[in-house]
């Protein structure tokens, strides 16, 4: 509910500065499709109703509340259903009603499916860690679905204020979500960590914003790239500045370097689906914010941010891989380390193609590799981490070493982490890796960007080492049992929720492979 | 045969590894248990793998012999449209002969793991990784689409990844394991680091330039673009640089060709005996057939820039390899005799890429021969050099040759017979197969392609030359120090070395064990430990090896007439 009104605000701020001339009431009133806008406002909804909810149920209830999330999430995930055609729009200025607020276009379409997708995983893997660490589950849930509506709004989102908004209502619970823990050191230190280092880059971008508003006189994505075509050569500056800045606020969010330090800090700091969580839907958040930021707002001014995202792609996934590639798999959480490590390296092939869209002609081709990739990463990383959290069951330590011999104990969990590294990695058999990798090397072939090319060929293959090393470790002979240590009479169970999330993402990454049409078709269409 | 029968007998070449490989990592119904599970699961792999063989001769016997130069059982299916990646297999005069190689090889490999498990873990994984093997290389021998290539061509990195680190022995690269630093490394793991990342390196490399074709020419299809890209060429002359430079790469380290080999002698050496048949048999032959039908076809320009470098490494290939091996065979070198072979295949390589330098038919039809002629004797080399190391325990020269030769023409009259035989076709001798790749490489290094610098291309036949000279002195010398010698001087040695095997380890027998052998001589005729001789499982696994080494001397036509006109066709742009 929340969302709808801050879309609704920030649309009619919009409306009154666009169109000053506008001063009747009645025509300030705009239509709402609320289909178009279901699933934010079902997710923000189903918050409001757990929030409330929490009040009154006794203490032994409390985890219907994850329950009734899964549920708000799954009724979110179908309301996409009525909107695959993508051809609506809402809050659109009455005086020009080609000028909206909110778009549910194909691309809002498929992030929302990601951004949803991703938080019901995330909501499956949390059901049990609540019970299990006393996390209070009230708040959890509320944080966990106001950031996922505020991430499903991001790429409807068709105004530059609605665009700080959406991106801030994610952002701001999930600092909440980084500390809940309570009493944790790592936990509290992680939180301010990220809270500090993401204000300054919303401050920064706020700046970037106000400066492209004082260049172009609209907040609207497309007026703006109208006006930015042949700009005030005394505002030119301004604009150039203003468009630099603005980046800058969702580069951080994707964890591109150089603003990728807080990464490894916050997710090992974080409960564990709460470092899922940031590293899917934080990230789809960042580069969707960046996609509509760059292809609507600022197409003509490619040769600005075309060679500075290439230059941030190649630095991201450089240094994401190469500390990746130093974490020593004996020291404590260096499983999440690892992970979080690997997910700068995997943002920045994420960039490759929105830098390429500079370059290219077709724009729309060059994002839809992205959106491609993106999907398939989500999937896999998710994935990746609901086996890391079984494993931190039984090892709270979480370290690669604990990985050791898995396959011996779990074979099947085992087999489907493998295969998860692999697709990350993007070697056969997890051909969705391989493939969604090569549709982000073609957009930069296409594009003409070929030393970017080469230095993704060579930061493949430094991941490969480290994915492959974790691999390896699943299928060696498990560690002697210490001699005092009986072996366990019984494996401790596995919680359903986590083998629901575990078995669904490898279902969807082997569909994918059989069948990459599925995804990559994204990478051909026009989306936006 | 029909079209349909064609179609569905290749693509069942292709999946039914695959799903084999699958089947193998499930519990067996019953009524197939066997004895054990162990032994139920090692006969499924005779099983998968003798029906694919089965399929590729029945391939081989429809393949319409009349015109080897046109693409026979294609099956075109749209896969991935948003990529125009495409579901293209087909089999001509130059992949089949490779298809049954590796049909053939893996058969062979499956059948002596079913008597001599290699030491290792459980042997179901071993055979679900050997099935996957299989599916990829011969995938990579069946695709007609580029992207599809190259996933074929990733696709052995993970099993032989794990074959090598798994099942792999230490031996002989504990040495360079140890320099590195590493320490807690084992020679396995870190000879099958370096393969995966070499070839991985490489492969990426490739992709890019299977990319810039792809998107500079507007289809992935290696027919399409062979035919479109002949002496008309469409691509620029500038995108084909690049791209066969790139594509060069990723084949170069694969293959190996010279100065990017040097991941081959450690995989070789610590692979279990069917990793290294496999990796010298099959793997290598991608890295050659991919120049014979990307670059040569499909960027021809482009290659005949390259081609005299290409020759160049080659050339210096030959004789590094043979020079490496004689180093190794001297006497008190330590050497070992798995990493000699391997070297001796950076040799072979080498021949087969001055072939398909020399930019000829002659030239490259003699690649393709020697292709295969090397599957068959380096794979029934590294067959007989591991039996070696289970007779003995070791493959160290000079462990095994002790002070005057191994004898194993007197104490495995048989098996030393056999060694000698590969090690005589392996140098070369007409009328076996070594014989007519080489020379006929050479001859189309004689008479280049038009354009290319004869003078060059001489000098490289001559440095060619000089390393068949090199290989033959180099495998003699083995010959004798394994196969010859006094019987009885090495029983002794054997003798000596037995019961001190832990201390005297990687000790040449000094003089004090020849005193202990001294003072007791009448005992040794009772002790020595005997050398079993070829065993029947033996013979069955490496007869056909042989037999193929002779028919293929013997009779090369057979071969020739199969790969020639597709060569013709592929130089002539496919028309």
């Amino acid at each position: 509910m929340m969302t709808v009104l801050a879309a609704g605000a920030g649309s009619a701020a919009a409306d009154g500065t666009a169109t000053p001339a506008a001063g009747g009431v009645a025509r300030l009133v705009q239509t709402v499709d609320w289909v178009a806008i279901a699933p934010p406002t079902l997710t923000a909804l189903f918050a409001l109703i757990v929030l409330v909810a929490d009040l009154f149920l006794p203490e032994r209830r409390k985890p219907v509340l994850g329950w009734i999330s899964v549920a708000g999430l799954v009724l979110a995930g179908l309301s996409l259903l009525p909107l695959l055609k993508g051809d609506r729009t809402t809050f659109c200025l009455t005086g020009h009603p080609e000028v909206c607020s909110y778009a549910a276009d194909h691309f809002a379409v498929v992030i929302q499916l990601l951004v949803i997708g991703g938080a019901l995983l995330t909501a499956l893997l949390s059901i049990n860690p609540i019970k299990d660490q006393k996390l209070p589950g009230g708040e959890f849930w509320f944080l966990l679905l106001s950031s996922a509506a505020g991430a499903a709004l991001l790429p409807a989102s068709r105004d530059l204020a609605t665009l700080v908004i959406a991106l801030e209502v994610a952002s701001l619970p999930a600092f909440a979500l980084v500390g809940i823990r309570r009493g944790d050191r790592l936990s509290s230190e992680a939180a301010l960590k990220f809270f500090l280092s993401s204000v300054t880059a919303t401050a920064v971008m706020l700046l970037g914003v106000s400066f492209v508003y004082a260049a172009t006189g609209s907040l609207h994505l497309a007026q703006v790239a109208e006006a930015l075509t042949h700009p005030d050569p005394q505002l030119d500056i301004l604009a150039k500045a203003g468009v630099a800045l603005t980046l800058v606020g969702f580069a951080f969010k994707t964890a591109a370097a150089p603003f990728h330090f807080w990464v490894p800090d916050t997710y090992v700091g974080a409960p564990l689906p709460v470092a899922a969580y940031l590293s899917v839907v934080g990230k789809a958040v960042g580069f969707s914010g960046l996609i509509v930021v760059t292809v609507q707002a600022f197409p003509s001014y490619g040769d600005v941010w075309g060679p500075v995202l290439a230059v941030l792609a190649a630095l991201t996934m450089t240094v994401g891989n190469v500390a990746a590639l130093r974490q020593r798999p004996g020291r404590a959480h260096s499983a999440v380390r690892l992970l979080a490590w690997s997910s700068v390296g995997q943002a920045g092939y994420l960039l490759v193609p929105i830098a390429s869209a500079a370059y290219a002609d077709d724009a729309a081709h060059a994002i839809g590799s992205t959106v491609a990739y993106a999907l398939m990463y989500a999937a896999v990383n998710l994935g990746a981490f609901a086996v890391a959290a079984l494993v931190a069951r039984t090892h709270p330590a979480n370290r690669i070493a604990d990985y050791r011999g898995l396959y011996a104990s779990r074979p099947l969990y085992a087999l489907a982490l493998g295969f998860f590294l692999l697709c990350l990695a993007g070697l056969p058999p997890g051909i969705i890796g391989l493939f969604a990798k090569v549709t982000v090397f073609s957009a930069a072939v296409d594009a003409g960007l070929a030393w970017l090319a080469v230095v993704m060929a060579v930061n493949v293959v430094i991941a490969l080492y480290y994915y492959l090393q974790w691999t390896a470790v699943l299928f060696r002979a498990p560690e002697a049992a210490p001699e005092g240590e009986a072996a366990p009479a019984a494996r401790p169970r596995i919680p359903a929720a986590l083998a629901t999330a575990v078995g669904l993402t490898a279902l969807v990454g082997i569909v994918l492979s059989g069948a990459p049409q599925l995804v990559l078709r994204f990478a051909s269409g026009a989306l936006l | 045969m029909s079209h349909h029968a064609m179609q569905i007998l290749l693509a069942g070449v292709v999946v039914l590894p695959l799903i084999g490989a699958l089947a193998a990592l499930l519990p067996a119904p019953p009524g197939l248990k066997g004895r054990n599970p162990d032994q139920a699961v090692l006969r499924h792999g005779v099983t998968v793998t003798g029906v694919v063989l089965a399929a590729s001769v029945a391939l081989a016997a429809g393949f319409d012999h009349g015109a080897p130069a046109r693409m026979q059982a294609q099956t075109d299916i749209s896969w991935i449209p948003a990529l125009g990646i495409r579901i293209h297999l087909g089999i001509d005069g130059i992949s089949l002969p490779l298809l049954v190689l590796t049909a053939l090889l893996t058969f062979l490999c499956a059948l002596y793991s079913y008597f001599k498990m290699p030491a290792g873990p459980s042997p179901k994984a071993f055979v679900a990784l050997i099935l996957v093997l299989e599916s990829g290389t011969l995938a990579t021998f069946a695709v007609l689409d580029l992207m599809l290539f190259f996933l074929a061509f990733e696709m052995v990195l993970v099993p032989m990844y794990f074959l090598i680190n798994r099942w792999g022995g230490s031996e002989g690269v504990a040495r360079s394991a140890s320099a590195r630093g590493g320490g807690r490394e084992t020679g396995g793991q870190y000879a099958a680091w370096k393969f995966i990342l070499y070839t991985l390196l490489g492969s990426v490399v490739m992709l890019l330039g299977l990319l810039l074709i792809g998107l500079k020419s507007g289809t992935f299809d290696m027919v399409a673009l062979a035919t479109d890209n002949g002496p008309a060429s469409q691509l620029s002359h500038t995108v084909q640089l690049v791209a066969v430079l790139a594509i060069g790469i990723g084949l170069a380290v694969k293959a190996p060709m010279w100065p990017l080999h040097s991941w081959l002698p450690d995989a070789h050496t610590a692979a279990p005996t069917v990793g290294s048949v496999l990796l010298a048999g099959v793997l290598l032959k991608m890295g050659t057939y991919g120049f014979v039908r990307i670059a040569l076809p499909i960027a021809p320009d482009g290659m005949h820039t390259f081609a005299p470098y290409l020759a160049a490494f080659a050339a210096v290939g030959i004789v590094y390899g043979s020079l490496a091996c004689l180093a190794l065979a001297r006497r008190g070198a330590k050497g070992d005799l798995k990493r000699l072979i391997a070297y001796s295949s950076v040799g072979h390589m080498g021949f087969v890429l001055l072939g398909i330098a020399s930019m000829t038919p002659t030239g490259i039809n003699g690649a393709l021969f020697a292709n295969i002629a090397h599957g068959l004797i380096t794979g029934l080399l590294f067959f007989l050099v591991g039996a070696l190391k289970d007779r003995y325990g070791t493959t160290d020269l000079d462990r095994l040759a002790g002070r005057t030769g191994a004898a194993l023409y007197g104490r495995a009259p048989r098996f030393g017979g056999l060694l000698a035989f590969a090690a005589i076709a392996s140098l070369g001798l007409p009328g076996l197969a070594g014989f007519w790749g080489e020379m006929l490489a050479m001859f189309g290094a004689f008479k280049p392609a038009a354009g290319l610098s004869r003078p060059a291309f001489l000098t490289f036949m001559a440095l060619a030359g000089l390393g068949t000279l090199l290989t033959a002195a180099y495998l003699l010398v083995v010959v004798r120090r394994v196969c010859m010698g006094s019987k009885e001087t090495a029983e002794q040695d054997a003798l000596a070395a037995a019961p001190g095997e832990g201390a005297t380890a990687g000790v040449t027998p000094g003089p004090a064990a020849a005193t202990t052998t001294a003072t007791a001589p009448t005992a040794v005729k009772e002790l020595a430990p005997a050398v079993p001789d070829v065993a029947p499982y033996e013979y069955v696994a490496w007869t056909p090896l042989a037999a193929l080494t002779v028919l293929a001397g013997l009779w090369p036509a057979a071969l020739l007439g199969l790969t020639d006109p597709a060569v013709q066709n592929l130089l002539g742009g496919g028309s």
